[in-house]
């Protein structure tokens, strides 16, 4: 985000007329004005730290089995109890938020390498170019998400990191689709057509105006995607697709949880709230950064 | 319009093709061999080959593929390798149970998702908008089958207030038949709320900016009136374009819902077909929500054109 | 169970959920059947609808004698090449077609001849039929099998009413006609299969319901929901963590019996380039694995106990189990000296399971438990049918993997060792293993068959190509008000004198 000039796509005419602050700052204020915007990137971060840290924080390893101690309640040795093979289940929560932040952020990093560059090409190419990039983004689309993952993750067989491609792969038509059109909005902007004018290079073209416009509109989908994507990955991992045993996920943890609902409820409730919370984390923020980078509305 | 319509089935065309190689050549790519799980304990080779020879698994990919879209055109889908039923007769079985979870999940979402939406566009800043935004969201983030668990939990093994699972037809009984599919469609339905309650929001806060009830607040026109009358009759119009996006893709069947529910969609059986290799109900299923799915696409789109806000302004 | 605060409402809600009819049963099952053709059918599920549905020529008892059904009496001829039987003439197929001798010879040949009949291998050794009066059939065999009677109280002794089965075809599984007590009515894939009380059963007063529905309900969770809120009459193979709960229910009832099948790790030893390595090559190696693990901890902790810990292809409560070899106790010690002679250090292995949970907690403590003796297990999880067809192809190291179990020991052991065995993965071959289990289907004298398994089963225990962990126990958990249900080892749910008190 080198050119805040280019970065005001369509100003509304009330701002036209006054001095414009930076932008990043604008964004930075209507987002920190958002409590809900600042409540889902406290959640965010929090989940963030706590992963990263899992490897130095002072709990057991999250494969460390205790047979004597199986389905534990919530105890002051085992503060959310112990799972159906005497695990600490803090632990496993630690190293889960691991697994489904990975999940959510690798398979969206997969969709966005692939979806982006197609999603330009398409829209700056136009043509034949675009007319088969299209029918292929919408033969993707029609095809129901969840399936086509299960699909992909049973051809890739049962694992975390082919539960994210298969996730990633699912979400690329999303990222082509809005990719193409906010290029071609570009396009259509005046200042694009004077840097066709004086003749500058289609390479300079994407670099300088294309890709920095598109930014925003991608970060708040990528944003959103993410959340989708931790579900996508507790719902495969719930379907025995996803991160493998011995390692926790708490899409896996739920899966063998829903065997114990009576007799150890504390199993399905943590996992499930951990998955709620973060998604809800990411919904909030990527809501949030969409209101502030939407620049109808002031 | 006519004309627009017939354009976009025309493109729909290609595409409906191209999904069905996807479906043809992923299914091909799976490990694990059919007609092995289909010879279950007799796993003799004599028995595999003629199992093999009747399901044609083994002419070239192309020659199955254009077998597939030949008999497809006559409205054969091929048979279900698990269970010998026909794949037509499975999906004719399972519509009518699809669309009624779909048509109960969008009833909960409009009820939810709708009025939450003018509540927070019209309180746009306050608190009640923040918290609306945060319960909304909170139905989007809260997964589905985890969601679905806890209430046969409480709902039904605590209070025992509705059935557990299971279905009931429509025709057989009807009261039965909703009460069945109210927990799933509740939980299908809060997730789609959210969705609806963005829009919802987005688009009356287009409006309530817009001139005409700016003109209509300063004909001295109660807030009621406004917000009622002029503001929601206009909103409503891209709100009624999403949600026939929305029922498009609730056709393609609550996978994980059904599943726990025990609700005989295209979403369980499509999944149970995937892990069971049954391929011809994986073919068949998929085609027939993509087409479903691009159907209602251009239905909205249609929609749009038609309830263009331009025409209700008055 | 209500409380009085949600009467109103939830007397609202209940008032249409009054079963629609007053002698109904339904009952949870934890899969959706198949084809529902004897010839063609594969599950277990599958059998449980047809224990209703379809009659065999015998019986089992639940100390698995064989005992009359639709043959009323038996016998081999001196030479154990004819088996002589007996029909009942007052029988009826749900179609009015009569049964008799003819029906019973076109069903053996159904079985034999039909291309789709994965029944073949059960009747194989069946060379000819011969009606001699319409209530006497003779069947005769190329040389003698101690098996078949087995198999006839399976489903290669159902019988299928000829005229309908000659109707449709390969297709008879869509509207199956047999001879049992309830008849085929309606069958939605993955939700229902409805079956009617038959009038002209010839045992009908022992029949007490006007239906049967069949509600396949995966997930073990619902489908105990489902009975505790009253929407099934009885579920099948509740799980084993649920049995405290609903011995704790005043509202429900439980029965259980361990299972004839069992579930262990078949090692590699021979299919492929995946069997060379430590396991798959030196037996030492298997033996340090087996006594790595402790079967009944497994049992603790899995299964709360509920289950059977196993060391051979039939559980310990079995008359075929052999009594010299007991279920070692763990001993990690010997299983490092066990490497240490074999002079293998630390091996690893993978263990390929299926991704249900319970599969995968019975490997991840093998894994843990194998650890301490120095053995690292890699737990790779497959989808089922990934599983079966790579475990078929040779491309595995160790699967964990199970069998249902049939009546005849022969069932669970003949085609997992021997050379030829259709569905010997593990491609163990041992001419002197090969003998004795031949010999042992030749011989219709159960003490020298006994002897004959007890030395396969000395042999086996050596060289592990397979190693037995637990027997399942088959659970039936049923409202309170349904009575006179009987477990059985088969696991089949027998309607016969079961009734529901309204």
């Amino acid at each position: 985000m080198s050119n805040p000039v280019t970065l005001d796509t369509a100003p509304s005419r009330q701002e036209v007329s006054e001095v414009l602050p930076p932008k990043q700052s604008r964004v930075w204020r209507k987002l920190r004005k958002n409590p809900a915007a600042l409540l889902g990137g406290g959640i965010v971060a929090f989940f963030c730290i706590v992963a990263i840290l899992a490897p130095v924080l002072p709990i057991p390893g999250p494969a460390a089995t205790d047979f004597g101690a199986v389905r534990k309640a919530p105890s002051a040795v085992h503060w959310f109890g112990t799972d159906e093979l005497g695990r600490d289940m803090l632990s496993r929560m630690i190293w889960g938020a691991q697994a489904s932040l990975m999940a959510g952020v690798v398979s969206v990093t997969i969709a966005l390498v692939i979806g982006v560059p197609l999603g330009v090409a398409a829209g700056y190419a136009r043509g034949w170019t675009d007319a088969a990039i299209s029918r292929v983004t919408e033969a993707l689309l029609a095809a129901p998400f969840l399936i086509l993952a299960i699909a992909m993750a049973a051809f890739l067989g049962p694992s975390l990191t082919n539960a994210m491609i298969a996730i990633g792969i699912s979400a690329v038509p999303i990222f082509i689709r809005l990719a193409r059109a906010q290029t071609m909005q570009v396009l259509t902007e005046d200042y694009v057509e004077g840097a066709t004018a004086i003749g500058l290079t289609h390479r300079d073209i994407i670099a300088r105006y294309i890709l920095p416009n598109i930014v925003p509109p991608l970060l708040v989908q990528a944003t959103l995607t993410i959340a989708t994507a931790i579900i996508a990955e507790a719902s495969l991992s719930f379907l025995g697709l996803g991160q493998q045993p011995p390692a926790p996920s708490w899409g896996s943890m739920l899966n063998t949880a829903k065997q114990f609902l009576e007799q150890a409820p504390w199993l399905a409730l943590y996992p499930g709230i951990a998955i709620f919370l973060v998604v809800l984390g990411f919904n909030l923020l990527g809501d949030g950064l969409r209101d502030a980078l939407d620049p109808r509305d002031n | 319009m006519l004309r627009f319509i017939g354009h976009r089935l025309l493109i729909a065309i290609p595409t409906i093709l191209l999904i069905s190689v996807f479906v043809f050549l992923l299914q091909k790519l799976l490990p694990g061999d059919p007609v092995l799980a289909l010879a279950g304990e007799d796993r003799n080779p004599e028995m595999l080959e003629f199992l093999r020879a009747k399901y044609h698994l083994n002419d070239p990919i192309y020659v199955q593929y254009f077998n597939w879209v030949w008999n497809a055109l006559q409205g054969d889908l091929g048979i279900s390798l698990r269970t010998n039923q026909n794949v037509t007769t499975l999906i004719a079985q399972k519509l009518p149970v699809t669309i009624q979870l779909a048509l109960m999940a969008l009833f909960f979402a409009v009820v939810i998702g709708i009025p939450a939406g003018i509540l927070s566009a019209y309180t746009k800043g306050t608190w009640i908008d923040w918290v609306a935004n945060v319960v909304a969201l909170s139905g989007l983030s809260i997964p589905n089958f985890w969601l679905g668990i806890m209430m046969i939990l409480l709902v039904s093994v605590n209070l025992g207030w509705l059935p557990a699972s299971g279905y009931q037809p429509f025709s057989d009984d009807p009261l039965r038949s909703i009460q069945t599919m109210l927990m799933p469609a509740f939980v299908l339905g809060t997730g789609l709320a959210a969705t609806l309650m963005r829009h919802t929001r987005s688009a009356m806060l287009g409006v309530l900016q817009s001139d005409y009830v700016r003109t209509a607040r300063a004909k001295g026109l109660g807030e009621r009136a406004v917000v009622v009358k002029h503001a929601l009759r206009n909103a409503l119009v891209p709100v009624v374009t999403v949600v026939t996006l929305l029922f498009g893709e609730l056709l393609a069947g609550a996978v994980l819902t059904e599943q726990i529910f025990t609700i005989p969609g295209f979403g369980k059986l499509v999944v149970d077909a995937v892990f069971n290799r049954d391929y011809a109900v994986v073919q068949g299923i998929v085609l027939c929500t993509a087409i479903a799915f691009i159907l209602m696409n251009i239905l909205s789109d249609a929609l749009y054109r038609v309830l263009n806000p331009k025409m209700i302004e008055s | 169970m209500k409380k009085p605060a949600v009467l109103t409402l939830s007397a609202m809600l209940m008032l249409t959920a009054a079963p629609l009819f007053a002698a109904d049963l339904k009952i949870g099952l934890a899969e959706d059947p198949d084809i529902l053709d004897p010839d063609q059918s594969r599950t277990f599920v599958g059998r449980i609808v047809y224990a209703s549905l379809c009659d065999k020529l015998v019986d089992i008892t639940p100390d698995l004698e064989i005992i009359p059904m639709l043959a009323t009496e038996w016998s081999w001829s001196d030479d154990n090449l004819t088996l002589t039987m007996k029909l009942r003439d007052d029988v009826t197929f749900q179609d009015g077609t009569k049964f008799d001798a003819e029906a019973v010879a076109y069903n053996i040949n159904r079985s034999q001849t039909l291309e789709e009949s994965r029944r073949k291998s059960e009747v194989a050794s069946i060379t000819g039929t011969n009606v001699v009066d319409p209530t006497t059939i003779e069947i005769t065999v190329a040389q003698p099998d101690a098996t078949l009677i087995a198999q006839l109280a399976d489903r290669a002794g159902m019988m299928v009413s000829p005229t309908a089965a000659e109707a449709a075809g390969a297709d008879f599984g869509n509207a199956p006609v047999c001879a049992g007590p309830y008849s085929f009515t309606e069958r939605v894939q993955q939700d229902r299969i409805v079956l009617t009380k038959f009038a002209d059963y010839y045992d009908a007063d022992k029949y007490s319901f006007d239906t049967v529905t069949f509600l396949p309900i995966v997930d073990t969770t619902v489908r105990l929901a489902n009975l505790r809120a009253g929407d099934v009459d009885m579920i099948e193979r509740l799980a084993a963590t649920d049995v405290a709960s609903v011995k704790a229910d005043d509202g429900l009832t439980m029965e259980q019996a361990t299972s004839l099948g069992y579930q262990g790790l078949t090692v590699n030893v021979g299919n492929g380039d995946k069997s060379q390595n430590p396991f798959g090559q030196d037996k030492l190696v298997r033996q340090a694995l087996s006594l790595s693990i402790d079967r009944e901890a497994i049992n603790q902790v899995v299964f709360e106990g509920a289950f059977a810990a196993g060391n051979q292809p039939w559980p310990p409560t079995s008359p075929w189990y052999n009594q010299d070899i007991p279920i070692p106790a763990r001993d990690v010690e010997a299983a490092k000296a066990k490497l240490a002679e074999a002079g293998v250090e630390n091996p690893t292995v993978e263990i390929q399971v299926s991704t249900d949970p319970v599969n995968q907690q019975v490997t991840q403590v093998i894994q843990a438990m194998a650890s301490e003796a120095g053995i690292t297990v890699n737990v790779v999880a497959k989808e089922f049918a990934t599983q079966l067809s790579q475990q078929t192809a040779g491309d595995y190291e160790i699967s964990q993997i199970g069998w249902s179990g049939r009546v005849d020991p022969d069932g669970n052991i003949h085609q997992f060792v021997t050379t030829d065995g259709g569905l010997n993965d593990a491609k163990y071959s041992n001419p002197e293993v090969d003998r004795l289990l031949n010999e042992a289907r030749a011989t219709n004298d159960t003490a020298a068959r006994k002897a004959l398994y007890d030395q396969a089963t000395a042999i086996l225990d050596d060289e592990l190509p397979l190693i037995y962990v637990y027997h399942q126990n088959w659970i039936w958990a049923m409202d309170k008000g349904v009575t006179g249900f009987t477990a059985y080892p088969d696991g089949m749910i027998r309607l016969a004198g079961v009734s529901k008190a309204e």
